[in-house]
C-alpha cells in the first residue's frame, strides 16, 4: 500500500485545496502535502537504488489486463523526486503568485490534481494505468493553461494545447494497446524483460510509430512543438511546473522507459533522433526572435526537449547518460528561470524585453536566483549544467555515424541557449534601467524569490559534488534504462578534451548571439507573421468545424423522415453485407405446417401495413399501425409468448392514444416530399422488409444442440424463485441490462423535458 | 384539453383505482405467471393518462400527487439501490437475495427479494416514463 500514498496524499490534498478556501497567508500550507510526498520520495531512495524496486498491485479490471500496478524504480524515483521536490517548491511560489488575485485556492488545488497525475505517470507498471494518468495531465494541463478562462486567447491556447496532446494521446493509446496484446502483458516491467517477444512482433513498426506519436505531441517534438510557446498563456507557476519540469517531460519519460524494448529498431532510433535534432535547432533559433521573457524559456524549453530526444534515439549508454544529467539540470534551472520571469512580471509589470532592465538593485533576491540558474543553463562549471553540456559533446563527439553533423548541431543549441539563457537570467537584471515599466518595481515576498533560489542553488551544489550526483542520482536511474547495472561515475573535470574545447567555442559563440540580441528582438513581428506550423493546424481545426457542419446538416437535417430513412438505410446495409460477404442466403425451404391462426394474424399484420403505407391521412395511418400491433399481438399470443402479447398490446395502446394528442398539430401527411422521396421510402421499405425476412428465415435455419433458453428456464425456479423466465431473466438474470434500459428510459424523459420545453420558451422571431 | 363526453369524464372516477389495482397484481404476480414490473408500470400509467384525458392534466396530477419525473428517479434509486444491495450481499456479482416465504391473509406466500425490489424500480421508471410523456403532450405548450 505505500506506494499508493503519495499519489494519494497529493490527490486528497488537491480536493482539500478546492473545498477548502484558506486565506491567502495560509495557502502556502498546501505544499506541505506534495513535501510529504518529496520526503517519501527520498527516503524510499535507498530502497530503489541498485536495481532495486517497490511494488504495489490492487485489482482493477483484470479481464480487461488493467490492474493498477505501481512501481517505484530509480529511474521513476528520480522523476517523481522532480515531480514532487519542484511541485513542492511550485506550490509555495503559487501561493505567492497569487497573492491579491482571485483564484488562488483554483490554481492551487488544479495544480496539485496534475501533480498526482504526474507521479501516477512515472510510477505506472500497467500500459492502461499509464495511458489514464496521461491523459490526466493532458485534462489538468487544459484547465490549468486555461486559467483564465475568461479571455478567449487563453481558451483558445489550452484547447490548442488539449488538442495536440490529446489526438497524441490517442495515438499512445493504440500503441500501448497493440504492444500488450502483442507482448502478451500489461505490466511495463515485465514487457521490458521480454523484449525479444515484442521485438519479433509484426506490428513492431506500428507499435513505436503509434508510441512515438505520444511522446512526441506530449514533448512539444516538432512539428507539434507549436503549442508549447502558446501555451505560456498559462500563469507563471503552471508554466514553470508544468512546461518545464514535468509534463512535457512525460514524453520523454516514456521514451526513455520504453527505449530498451525498442533500441536496436531502426524505426526507433531515426525518427527519435532526427525529431530531436530539428525541435533543438527550431526551439533555438526562433526562440533568438521572442521579446517576452516567458516565450523565450519557452522555446528553450522546446530545444532541451529536442537535445533530450535526440539523446535517447542515440541509445547508447553514454547518450543516455548524458540525457539523464541534462534532464535533472534542466528541471532545475528551467522551472528556476520561469519563476525568475514571473517574479519580474510580478514586480515589475511586464515581461517585455524592451522595457525591463537595471533590476538588480530593486530585486536582489530574484537577481541572485536568476543569475544562478542562467548560469547553470548557460554551462558554466561547476553548475550542473556544464556537466550536462560536457556529457553531451562527449555523446556527440564518439558517434559512429555522422557525429561531425549531430555534434554541430549540438554545438549550434548550445551557443543559442547560452544567449537565451543570459537574457532571461541576466539582461533584466544588468542592463540599462528602462523607465517604462508600469507601477514601482519591487521584490516580492519570499514565497515568490525562495522557490527559484533553492533550485539555483541546487544546480550549483549537485555540480559541485559531481561525484555524489553520479553515484546516487544519475547512475541507479541509467541502469533502469539501459537494463544492465552500472559501475560509472560522473566527473566535472575530464582533462582539455575536444567536449572541453567546444564547451569553450560555445561560451564564445554565445556571448556574440548574446550582444547581437536587438538584432534579432527587431525581427520579432516579423518571423512571427511568417510561415508556420500552426497555420496548418488552424486550417486543419477550421476544416473539422467546417466539415462536422456540413455533416450534421446533411445527415441531421432536422425532418424525422430524413433521420428514419439515414437509420433504415444504414441498417439494411449493413445487414446486406452481412448476408452477402459472411453468411450468404438463407435457403428458401419450409418446415412445419401452416396453422390457419397465425396466417390470418399474418394477414392482418400485413393488411395493416399495407393501409398505413397507403394512408393519406395521419390519423389512418395511425390507427393502420395499431392495427399491425393487434396482429403481432395475436401472433405472440399463439406462439405462447403472454409477456410479449401483454406487453405489446400495452405499448401500441399507449403509442396510439400518445399520438392521437399531437395528431393534430402535425403538418398534413407527406407535406414536404415529393414523388422521387416517396419512391425511395418505398424502395427503401422493400429492402428494409426482405433483409428482415431473410434475417428471420437463417435464424430458423441455425441448429444449436443446447439453446439458451432451455438453460435458462431450467435454471428459473431453482437459481431465482420465479416460474415466469421472462420476468426472471429480466429482472435477476439479466438484470444490469434491465437497469441499463430503465436508465435509458430517464435519458429518454429528460430529453421528452427538453424538448417541451424548448417549444415552449421559443419565441415567435426564432427558428 | 378536456373532454365534452360525460362517460369519459366521469369514468375515470370509477375506473381508476380498479385500474391501480391491476397494475399492483400485474405487478406483483409477474414472478410466477405473466405480468411484471414493466407491464404493471404501463398498466399503472394508463389508469392516470385516463384521468388526464377525461379531467384534464392538473386534476390527473393533482390525483398522482407525485411528479411524474421524480416517479422515475425514484424507480432508478430503487433499482439501483437493489443491485447494490445484491452486489454487497452476494459473493462478487448481482446476486438476487431472498427473505423466508411468509403467509399474509388474502394473499397467501409472500416471497420477498431484491429482484422484487428490482422490478419495483422498474415499474416506478416506466410509470413515471409513461405518464410523463403522456401529460405533456397533453398540456398546451407545443
Amino acid at each position: 500500500m505505500s506506494l499508493f500514498w503519495p499519489v494519494l496524499l497529493i490527490a486528497a490534498a488537491s480536493a482539500l485545496a478546492a473545498v477548502i478556501r484558506l486565506p491567502e497567508r495560509w495557502r502556502v500550507l498546501w505544499a506541505l502535502f506534495p513535501g510529504a510526498a518529496f520526503a517519501w520520495v527520498v527516503l524510499s531512495w535507498p530502497d530503489v537504488v541498485g536495481g532495486g524496486q517497490l511494488m504495489a498491485t490492487i485489482p482493477w479490471f483484470e479481464e480487461l489486463g488493467a490492474t493498477v500496478d505501481l512501481r517505484l524504480d530509480a529511474y521513476g524515483g528520480l522523476m517523481a523526486g522532480l515531480v514532487t521536490g519542484v511541485g513542492t517548491l511550485i506550490i509555495i511560489y503559487a501561493a505567492g503568485y497569487m497573492e491579491g488575485s482571485p483564484g488562488g485556492s483554483r490554481l492551487i488545488s488544479l495544480l496539485l490534481i496534475f501533480m498526482a497525475a504526474m507521479l501516477g505517470i512515472v510510477v505506472a507498471d500497467n500500459l492502461i494505468l499509464l495511458f489514464v494518468f496521461w491523459e490526466l495531465t493532458s485534462i489538468t494541463s487544459y484547465l490549468l493553461v486555461g486559467f483564465s478562462h475568461e479571455k478567449l486567447d487563453s481558451r483558445k491556447k489550452a484547447l490548442q494545447a488539449l488538442l495536440v496532446t490529446g489526438t497524441g494521446g490517442l495515438a499512445l493509446l493504440a500503441g500501448l494497446v497493440l504492444l500488450g496484446i502483442e507482448a502478451g502483458s500489461w505490466q511495463i516491467s515485465e514487457i521490458i524483460a521480454n523484449a525479444d517477444v515484442v521485438m519479433a512482433s509484426p506490428h513492431l513498426h506500428g507499435i513505436i510509430v503509434l508510441i512515438l506519436l505520444g511522446a512526441f505531441t506530449k514533448s512539444a517534438q516538432f512539428p507539434f512543438h507549436f503549442w508549447l510557446p502558446n501555451a505560456m498563456a498559462a500563469p507563471t507557476p503552471v508554466s514553470a511546473f508544468l512546461h518545464s519540469a514535468t509534463m512535457v517531460k512525460a514524453g520523454v519519460f516514456i521514451l526513455g522507459r520504453f527505449s530498451p524494448v525498442f533500441s536496436g529498431s531502426e524505426w526507433w532510433h531515426g525518427p527519435v533522433v532526427i525529431a530531436g535534432m530539428v525541435t533543438l535547432l527550431v526551439g533555438a533559433v526562433l526562440g533568438l526572435f521572442q521579446t517576452d521573457l516567458k516565450k523565450i524559456l519557452a522555446y528553450t524549453t522546446l530545444a532541451v526537449l529536442g537535445m533530450l530526444t535526440m539523446l535517447i534515439g542515440f541509445g547508447s549508454d553514454l547518450a543516455l547518460k548524458s540525457m539523464l544529467v541534462f534532464l535533472i539540470g534542466h528541471a532545475l534551472y528551467k522551472a528556476a528561470l520561469f519563476m525568475v520571469a514571473g517574479g519580474i512580471d510580478h514586480g515589475a509589470g511586464t515581461r517585455d524585453v524592451w522595457k525591463l532592465g537595471g533590476l538588480r538593485a530593486i530585486m536582489p533576491f530574484t537577481m541572485v536566483a536568476g543569475a544562478l540558474a542562467a548560469f547553470s543553463k548557460a554551462g558554466f562549471p561547476p553548475f550542473l549544467g556544464f556537466i550536462g553540456k560536457e556529457y553531451v559533446y562527449k555523446t556527440g563527439t564518439s558517434l559512429d555515424h555522422f557525429a561531425p553533423i549531430f555534434t554541430g548541431a549540438m554545438l549550434l543549441g548550445n551557443m543559442l541557449m547560452f544567449a537565451l539563457a543570459l537574457k532571461v537570467g541576466w539582461y533584466p537584471f544588468w542592463s540599462q534601467p528602462k523607465e517604462a515599466a508600469r507601477g514601482h518595481p519591487h521584490e516580492g515576498s519570499w514565497m515568490m524569490w525562495l522557490p527559484p533560489m533553492v533550485l539555483a542553488v541546487l544546480g550549483l551544489v549537485f555540480g559541485f559534488m559531481t561525484e555524489w550526483t553520479g553515484d546516487t542520482l544519475v547512475i541507479p536511474a541509467l541502469a533502469e534504462i539501459t537494463g544492465t547495472p552500472m559501475h560509472e561515475h560522473l566527473a566535472l573535470w575530464h582533462g582539455v578534451t575536444l567536449p572541453l574545447i567546444l564547451s569553450l567555442v560555445t561560451f564564445a559563440g554565445g556571448v556574440m548571439i548574446y550582444r547581437a540580441r536587438e538584432y534579432f528582438w527587431k525581427k520579432h513581428d516579423q518571423v512571427d507573421s511568417g510561415p508556420k506550423v500552426e497555420n496548418a493546424y488552424d486550417r486543419l481545426l477550421a476544416g473539422t468545424v467546417k466539415f462536422a457542419k456540413r455533416q450534421t446538416r446533411a445527415i441531421q437535417g432536422g425532418a424525422l423522415s430524413r433521420y428514419m430513412f439515414i437509420v433504415v438505410g444504414a441498417t439494411a446495409t449493413l445487414l446486406l453485407w452481412k448476408f452477402v460477404r459472411f453468411q450468404g442466403w438463407p435457403e428458401l425451404t419450409w418446415e412445419g405446417r401452416l396453422a390457419p391462426i397465425p396466417v390470418i394474424a399474418c394477414i392482418w399484420v400485413m393488411a395493416g401495413a399495407i393501409a398505413a403505407a397507403l394512408a393519406q391521412r395521419r390519423l389512418v395511418a395511425l390507427l393502420s399501425m395499431g392495427v399491425v400491433g393487434l396482429g403481432i399481438t395475436a401472433l405472440f399470443v399463439n406462439f405462447g409468448a403472454p409477456d410479449l402479447a401483454i406487453t405489446q398490446l400495452l405499448v401500441d395502446g399507449l403509442t396510439v392514444v400518445l399520438l392521437l394528442l399531437v395528431i393534430y398539430r402535425l403538418p398534413p401527411i407527406r407535406v414536404e416530399a415529393n414523388k422521387w422521396v416517396i419512391r425511395a421510402d418505398a424502395v427503401l421499405s422493400a429492402i428494409m422488409g426482405g433483409l428482415i425476412f431473410a434475417l428471420t428465415l437463417s435464424a430458423m435455419q441455425i441448429h444449436v444442440i443446447e439453446r439458451v433458453g432451455d438453460t435458462l428456464a431450467q435454471m428459473s425456479y431453482v437459481e431465482a424463485y420465479g416460474r415466469n423466465v421472462v420476468n426472471v431473466i429480466l429482472v435477476d438474470f439479466r438484470a444490469l441490462d434491465t437497469f441499463g434500459e430503465i436508465i435509458v428510459l430517464a435519458i429518454a424523459a429528460i430529453g421528452v423535458t427538453a424538448l417541451l420545453s424548448a417549444k415552449k420558451e421559443r419565441s415567435p422571431d426564432e427558428d | 384539453m378536456k373532454t365534452k363526453s360525460l362517460l369519459f369524464a366521469q369514468m375515470p372516477r370509477v375506473a381508476l383505482p380498479l385500474i391501480l389495482v391491476l397494475a399492483a397484481v400485474t405487478f406483483y404476480r409477474g414472478h410466477h405467471v405473466p405480468g411484471g414490473g414493466f407491464i404493471g408500470g404501463l398498466v399503472g400509467a394508463l389508469a392516470f393518462i385516463l384521468v388526464a384525458l377525461g379531467q384534464g392534466t392538473e386534476v390527473a396530477r393533482k390525483v398522482m400527487r407525485v411528479e411524474p419525473i421524480s416517479l422515475l428517479w425514484l424507480g432508478v434509486g430503487i433499482a439501483l439501490f437493489s443491485l447494490i444491495l445484491g452486489f454487497i450481499g452476494g459473493d462478487g456479482g448481482f446476486h438476487g437475495l431472498w427473505l423466508d416465504e411468509f403467509m399474509v391473509p388474502l394473499i397467501g406466500k409472500v416471497h420477498l427479494g431484491t429482484p422484487m425490489l428490482f422490478d419495483l424500480g422498474v415499474f416506478l421508471t416506466v410509470m413515471g416514463f409513461a405518464t410523463k410523456v403522456g401529460f405533456g403532450l397533453q398540456e398546451d405548450n407545443l
